[in-house]
């Protein structure tokens, strides 16, 4: 794995990616979801909430990191308060 | 009666998973490794955070670059596409005389990225190429090394000349598709040729364009090898694409971390353009 220049921060962040899609695999199967409206323009799933909440959330950081010099904890609170709104009402 | 559920059928997608895996999960997984951390060699590397992020975001390069590959981008969809659809239209439906056009079209597509630049260098030449030769009697001063818009005018014509056929392909697919009763049915209504372009034609070529579209689309946003060899993406930066910049950053000075940042902005970038223009074109389906 030395080739692939793991470091602490990038591990974390791919376990609790895969840890979310795991998640949701299960959760598909325990109830499985039907494609509903809420304030996004368009019907979604549960998964395509997630890819649109994920992307979203990619964007916040970049415009975060490149427009302000603050802490990226902020960032990342941001991300996950939009997440949980897409996932719940988008 | 009980239906059974089986899923075993989800192993035989284990292949494509594994091979999608090693071929562009893994090496996603390591371009976000070096884009947070400074790296010297295999065995010396500082993490430094979202610093290189900062830096290319705010890079003036970049900016350029994002900016010409949009403009690019949208030239390469607002020619082509129209142009592929026209030439599709034209085109012979049947005998010797079809099966010579698609020949004639299929023949820029098999030719390699860098033949097509070599062949359009020799091509726009004022002295030996053909094309250069014929602007510049024509009494008009033009040499793509020298001046940039000159350089954008062979860029894009190049382009066109190589992928107009892939649309021209796709349409003409579509078109055969249609069947010959909405034909008949126009015709007993009298419709005009525009009434048949604008309301069979061009819904039944809906699916086949959106394809179209996005290959387009892609394929040209990540262009690097034709302009590459054509104008080295001179003269100045002018044609200089994002891929251009992204590999003299990554090859040419080995800037490894800034590289990998770069890519991540530029795949975030495809990705959601592919993804709005796939699900627009979706929903508007379905909204039928």
């Amino acid at each position: 794995m030395n080739w692939m220049a793991w470091t602490l921060p990038t591990a974390i962040f791919f376990s609790v990616i895969a840890a979310i899609l795991l998640c949701m695999t299960l959760y598909e199967v325990r109830s499985p979801c039907i494609e509903r409206k809420g304030f996004l323009p368009i019907a979604t799933t549960r998964g395509d909430r997630l890819f649109i909440g994920l992307l979203t959330s990619a964007y916040i950081h970049l415009a975060y990191v490149g427009l302000t010099d603050m802490s990226l904890w902020i960032a990342l609170g941001i991300s996950c308060v939009w997440l949980f709104i897409v996932m719940r009402w988008g | 009666m009980t239906k059974v559920e089986n899923n075993k059928a989800w192993f035989l997608v284990l292949p494509v998973f594994l091979l999608v895996a090693f071929s562009a999960v893994i090496p996603l997984m390591t371009v976000v490794n070096y884009s947070v951390q400074d790296i010297f060699d295999q065995h010396t590397a500082y993490f430094v955070g979202a610093e290189w992020y900062r830096e290319m975001l705010q890079d003036p390069r970049l900016h350029d670059s994002l900016l010409r590959q949009f403009i690019f981008s949208g030239c390469v969809l607002l020619i082509e596409i129209p142009l592929g659809i026209a030439v599709a239209l034209m085109m012979p439906t049947k005998g010797r005389a079809a099966s010579l056009c698609l020949i004639l079209l299929a023949i820029p597509l098999l030719i390699p990225w860098n033949v097509v630049g070599t062949i359009w260098q020799v091509f726009g030449r004022a002295d030996i190429g053909l094309f250069g030769w014929a602007i510049n009697s024509l009494g008009i001063d033009y040499n793509y090394a020298a001046n940039p818009m000159d350089a954008w005018f062979t860029v894009l014509l190049m382009d066109v000349w190589h992928w107009t056929s892939l649309v021209a392909l796709l349409c003409y697919s579509g078109l055969r598709a249609i069947p010959e009763a909405y034909y008949q049915a126009a015709r007993i209504d009298r419709a005009s040729k525009w009434a048949i372009f604008r309301y069979i034609q061009l819904p039944k070529l809906k699916s086949v364009l959106v394809i179209g579209v996005l290959l387009r689309f892609m394929d040209s946003f990540m262009i690097y090898t034709e302009p590459f060899v054509l104008t080295g993406g001179g003269p100045g930066n002018s044609t200089t694409f994002l891929s251009q910049t992204l590999t003299k950053m990554a090859v040419g000075q080995f800037d490894l971390g800034p590289a990998a940042a770069f890519s991540l902005i530029y795949f975030l970038i495809v990705l959601l353009v592919s993804w709005l223009f796939f699900t627009t074109i979706s929903h508007l389906d379905k909204a039928k």
